[in-house]
Parts: C-alpha cells; sequence; structure tokens
C-alpha cells in the first residue's frame, strides 16, 4: 500500500491544470484487470478523476516520456516521479536530453511496487480485479468466490526488494515524507554470479539470452537508451539487425548495449520488468555498476545533476587497464 | 472417440515421438511454460498460454532463403530448401489452432510460400480444449469455441482423462499410433467438460467484447479516429506485441555477409518499428501513432478486407499479458468502437 494517497496526486494535479500551472499531467491511467496501468498524458481535470490511478501496480518509470513530451504541446508538463524515477530524471538533465524548464516535477515516496507475476504464482489464473490494501491486496479472480487476500510483501517486485533509495534526488514539490538511501543488497545476485567459474557463467547468460526475441523492449522502455537512432535500427551503421542471424548476434545486442548504459544507468530496473521473456537484464546493469565502485569508488548515476561519470572523468588515481585485467579470473577468460 | 488415463500420457508421447519429432509445452523455471521438443522426462504443462506463440513451428522467428557466391563476375546460386521433416505439436489451444489459419491465407495464397507450405504439410496439429481460461482470454469475440480447438486431433482433459478424437486424416495416422494406449469411449465425460468451461468463459472479464463494430469496409470510419493519438501516446515502439502475437506475419528479408558469401535469410519484423518497410524514399509511417495504428486496423479492418470478414486476432491474450506499458487491441477496440455491452 502506498503512503501517499491517489486522491493527493489527483488534487494536487486538478489544482496545477485549473491554474494553469501546467498544461499536461503525466500519470497512470486505469485498465481493465486493476493492475494493467497505462502511462498517460492527461490534459483534462475530469479525465483524472475518473482514470487516474495510483497504487501498487504503477511501477512504469515516467522520465524517459519526457524527453519526448517537453518537445510537444505548450506549457509545462507535470510529472510525478518516484524516487527511483528522480535518478533516472537526473541522469537525463545531465546528459541535455530536455528541458527542465518545461516540467513541473511532483516527488511521491514509494513503498515498492507490486509484480503481477508474483500474484499470479499465489493466486492463479482469471484475475478480474485487484484492491491494493493496508499490506495486503485483495485479489478477485473468476475462479474463487471471495477475494484472495496475499501479503504485498511477499509480492513485491525483485527490485523493489532491493530498493537502492526512499529518497528523491530531483522535485520541484514533494508530497509526503521523504525517505532515506537504503543499504541496499542489489549486488547480491551479482555476487552469485561472480562466483561462478567463467564456464557456468557462460552458460548462464548463454541460457537467459538465448531466449531473447530482440522486440527490443529493454532498450525502448531503458531511460539511458535515448539515442535518436539506435545502431541496431539504422541499416546505414552495419550492425543494425531485427533478429539474430547468429547466437553471437544474440548476445552481441545485449552486451553491447550493457556496454553503451555502463555509467548512466542508474539500476531503474525496468528492462527486467518488461522483458516479455523473463531475462534478468538488469544483472549486467548491476555488474558494471558494482565494477565501476570497486575500481573508482562509489559512484551512484543520476545522484546529482552534471556529475561525470567515472568512465568519462579522467583522474591520475584512475586505475591501470592491466590491474583491472588481472582482477578474479579474467586473465584467464 | 477414445480416452486414456493422464498417467498413460508418458508412453503415449513416446509412441508420437518414435513416429516424428513432437513438440509440447513445459514449464519454465519463471512460472510460465514454453513449447520444448519431447524427450524422456519431459513434462507436459497444462498452462493456458505459452510464452510465445506457436507459430515459429511454421513461421520461424529466423531462417535462411538462400545462399549467393560471388566470384568475378559470376553468381552462384544455392537453393537450400529442404522437404520439413515430419513433426507433431501437442497442447495447442484453440486460439493458435485459429491462428494457423489466419497465416495460411497470407502465406499459402498463391504465389504459395514454400518455406512454410512445407512445414504445414509435414507439421501435425494436436489441440487440447481450455479448462481453465483467464481474464486475458478473448476468443470468443472471433467467434472461436475453446471448447472446440480443431486442429488434426482434439483432445479434452478431465480430472485424470484425456479424450481423444482425430479430425483429419494426419490425425487419424497418430492415433492409430497410440490405438493399443486408448480405449473407445463415449462423449459424455467431454461434454460435461465441455459445459464446465463454457461457463466458465461466461464470467471472463472480456466476455462481452464484441468486434461488431469493425471488419470490412471500415478504413474510413475508423482510419482518422481522433482516439489514436492518445492511445499510441506511451506507445515505446518496441516489438513485444507482434513478437509474442501467433498471427502477425510480417517479415523483413535480408543478405547476410558471411565474408565467404551471402545468405538471403528472413526474419519477423514489426509496424511498430520505425524502420518497418523501409523504402529508398523513407518509411511510409513517419509516426509512431501511424505505426500504431497499422497494426490495430491491419487485424481489424484491413485484414478482413480481405479474407471474407474473417479477423486477423484470435484473442490469444498475449499482448494483454505482455506489453510493457499495458496498452492492447482490447482498449483499442473499446476505446473506437468495440465497447462491451
Amino acid at each position: 500500500m502506498q503512503k501517499i494517497t491517489r486522491n493527493a496526486l489527483v488534487e494536487k494535479a486538478v489544482a496545477m491544470l485549473n491554474d494553469g500551472a501546467v498544461s499536461r499531467v503525466l500519470g497512470w491511467r486505469a485498465g481493465e484487470f486493476g493492475y494493467d496501468i497505462t502511462p498517460s498524458v492527461f490534459t483534462e481535470a475530469k479525465d483524472i478523476e475518473e482514470n487516474f490511478v495510483w497504487n501498487d501496480f504503477c511501477g512504469a518509470n515516467f522520465s524517459k516520456y519526457l524527453v519526448a513530451q517537453t518537445r510537444k504541446g505548450e506549457g509545462k508538463i507535470l510529472v510525478f516521479l518516484k524516487p527511483c524515477d528522480t535518478y533516472s530524471f537526473n541522469q537525463l538533465l545531465t546528459e541535455h536530453r530536455f528541458d527542465r524548464e518545461k516540467v513541473y516535477v511532483v516527488g511521491i515516496p514509494c513503498e515498492g511496487m507490486v509484480d503481477i507475476a508474483k500474484v499470479k504464482k499465489l493466486c492463479g489464473d482469471g484475475i478480474s480485479a485487484i484492491e491494493c490494501g493496508e499490506d495486503s491486496l485483495a485479489v478477485t479472480t473468476i475462479y474463487e468466490d471471495a477475494p484472495i487476500a496475499v501479503s504485498t510483501k511477499d509480492v513485491l517486485a525483485e527490485r523493489c526488494l532491493s530498493c537502492k533509495s526512499k529518497k528523491h534526488v530531483a522535485y520541484d514539490e514533494l508530497l509526503g515524507e521523504e525517505g532515506e538511501v537504503l543499504d541496499s543488497n542489489r549486488f547480491d545476485e551479482v555476487e552469485k554470479l561472480e562466483k561462478m567459474t567463467a564456464d557456468e557463467r557462460f552458460e548462464f547468460w548463454q541460457s537467459q539470452l538465448s531466449k531473447c526475441i530482440r522486440c527490443n523492449a529493454c532498450r525502448d522502455i531503458c531511460p539511458a537508451c535515448t539515442c535518436e537512432k539506435c545502431v541496431f535500427d539504422n541499416p546505414n551503421s552495419g550492425a543494425e539487425n531485427k533478429a539474430p542471424a547468429t547466437s553471437f548476434e544474440e548476445k552481441m545486442f545485449h552486451i553491447i548495449r550493457a556496454f553503451h548504459v555502463a555509467g548512466r544507468c542508474t539500476d531503474c530496473g525496468e528492462c527486467s520488468r518488461v522483458c516479455p521473456q523473463d531475462i534478468p537484464l538488469h544483472l549486467l546493469n548491476r555488474k558494471f555498476i558494482k565494477d565501476i565502485d570497486a575500481f573508482y569508488g562509489d559512484y551512484q548515476a543520476g545522484e546529482e545533476v552534471g556529475s561525470r561519470a567515472p568512465l568519462v572523468n579522467y583522474t591520475k588515481e584512475d586505475l591501470e587497464p592491466s590491474e583491472v585485467f588481472e582482477r578474479g579470473d579474467g586473465a584467464n577468460a | 472417440m477414445r480416452k486414456c488415463s493422464l498417467t498413460a500420457l508418458d508412453s503415449i508421447f513416446e509412441t508420437i515421438a518414435k513416429s516424428a519429432v513432437l513438440y509440447l509445452p513445459v514449464d519454465t523455471e519463471e512460472n510460465k511454460s514454453e513449447y520444448k521438443m519431447w524427450e524422456k522426462g519431459a513434462k507436459w504443462s497444462d498452462r493456458l498460454n505459452t510464452n510465445k506463440s506457436p507459430k515459429d513451428f511454421f513461421f520461424p522467428q529466423v531462417e535462411d532463403l538462400m545462399k549467393f557466391k560471388v566470384t568475378g563476375k559470376n553468381i552462384e546460386l544455392t537453393d537450400i530448401r529442404k522437404a520439413a521433416e515430419d513433426f507433431v505439436v501437442f497442447g495447442v489451444r484453440a486460439c493458435d489452432v485459429k491462428s494457423f489459419d489466419v497465416l495460411d491465407r497470407v502465406f499459402l495464397t498463391t504465389p504459395t510460400d514454400s518455406y512454410y507450405a512445407s512445414r504445414r504439410e509435414h507439421g501435425v496439429i494436436i489441440s487440447v480444449a481450455c479448462t481453465r481460461p483467464t481474464e486475458t482470454c478473448f476468443c470468443q469475440t472471433f467467434g472461436i469455441d475453446a471448447t472446440e480447438p480443431q486442429g488434426d486431433i482434439m483432445v479434452w482433459k478431465t480430472e485424470s482423462e484425456l479424450f481423444w478424437k482425430a479430425v483429419t486424416e494426419k490425425g487419424e495416422k497418430i492415433m492409430s499410433l497410440i490405438e493399443s494406449m486408448t480405449e473407445q469411449c463415449t462423449e459424455e465425460a467431454v461434454e460435461a467438460q465441455k459445459a464446465k468451461t463454457k461457463a466458465i468463459m461466461k464470467k471472463l472479464p472480456l466476455a462481452n467484447l464484441k468486434a461488431d463494430a469493425f471488419g470490412a469496409g471500415k478504413t474510413d470510419e475508423f482510419f482518422n479516429a481522433p482516439e489514436w493519438a492518445e492511445l499510441s501516446q506511451s506507445c515505446l515502439g518496441c516489438g513485444t506485441c507482434t513478437f509474442v502475437c501467433p498471427t502477425c506475419q510480417c517479415y523483413d528479408i535480408k543478405d547476410f555477409n558471411t565474408g565467404n558469401g551471402v545468405v538471403r535469410f528472413r526474419c519477423w519484423d514489426s509496424c511498430m518499428y520505425s524502420d518497418f518497410t523501409k523504402m529508398s524514399a523513407g518509411q511510409p509511417r513517419l509516426t509512431q501513432v501511424e505505426r500504431f495504428r497499422q497494426r490495430f486496423m491491419h487485424k481489424l479492418v484491413y485484414y478482413p478486407e480481405n479474407n471474407e470478414g474473417m479477423f486477423g486476432c484470435v484473442g490469444c491474450g498475449r499482448c494483454l499479458a505482455k506489453c510493457p506499458i499495458s496498452m492492447n487491441i482490447v482498449k483499442v477496440m473499446k476505446a473506437i468502437g468495440g465497447k462491451a455491452e
């Protein structure tokens, strides 16, 4: 259950629309079954009052939408950002991807979002409605007479279980209480992979990445992937491919993407959330984050606007490439 | 009609697999299912929908078409087509079986797609009637009966038994292979099972979704609908909906330089992509609004226009479950015309 209420968000949005402070509101629109929420640009107060949703299924990170949205329409756009979304917001500003003046950011606290796949695992098929309660969900299915109660903590998304921060790093106005940067266990899974032998690790990624259907959802949702024309979509790039022609290409796409966002990925976890094939793509990015932290000192992309990421910032203390190469079993790989 | 106990299924699979390659849905680690080749010990997953649709069996995501080799001014062309091997797909749901009809009308009309045709000819479909439809199901909207799933053999599942009925000659052949493992029976248990599923179908959230507003001749009515802009505004332009869709049939043909010649291959394409149908003059659909509209107009209007009113969607619900922003054909239908009663 989110501590800040839907009504507080709706009141804010309607008030700002009505007095002309903003012309549009980026928010979540209700779907058919309680969990299938669509990011949406609202322009009318009535529409907001009827269709705006704020509940445990509002996982979508809106920061990237600002790149396109700030280029159209008159006036400012109000955007609601959860703590982790604000890191992406700052990172995009660092990269000059949109005009800050065109956005009014309302920071909203987040208690973690629910993974519908986990709900389905517990409640089965035929979910027709979900009510988000204090610390549980009431899941109505066509197969049970009464709603099934599920504890929210049992169905939280993996990325929320290892939440890195409840603190907003950007906002014009904050609704509710500010949180803290957390000690998260987000590198635990990476450590498990590091402990594998090179062959085991290869096997792991081979089996995961071979599931890829090259739908590009991970790239298209990624706030760090904002190239106007991706090399993989550009017939003149020589790297364009709509499907992996070989098993090498299948891995290449994800590895190149991970390298491209290294030092810029804020670890928002959207890539893994949207993957239709359940590939844990965030682990590739987290490996880079962990290594950057280890080699160059702790660095969190998006924490501050304008910060120089270690990979693009030379200091005399930087370690030599040979030292990187010699770590672990790298020298044998 | 013949029946067998559920416990006999493994030996039935073993027998079928001796005559042809057998594929069936098996559970994945993520509580979902995926088609895999049968091997001893493989367990059939009774989950409703596989992650990816079975269209891969006839229209694989990537497929080599031919090879070229250039030596001086000489181009040598190698036809690499081979007749497909015999295969059997077990566990296909009614919606997915119907999707083969949709694909057939594209690939088997003259000029016939010989790659697709060969696989169609050599493939046997054993369908399984649904017993536990889910909220994303709306096959009823397109007149599909989940309890009469068609294909070459239809199978119904009850608590402890499976009931088999051959529909085509190809199906009869498979039935004869497993004759000793099944026994003749009446249709009573199946009728009861069908009634049970039909009662559930009526309770589905999308049970009353109608497609009547759509169909042939509706291009002018919907093409310039103002709703397209809003519906498509948060579309990422990814290809998830098209790639999990059992009826999406667009592909691109490309040449892959092996360094030692050229392999011409085709792969699935998506109307959501910025370089879809890109020509020398560019891509004809300049914005995501137009690309988004194309996908739904194709399924709901253009396809029926060219196919005696048959819709290009079978209501499997994969796009509902998989779209990163939960925008889908149901929301589109409700917004621009096919409102529920």
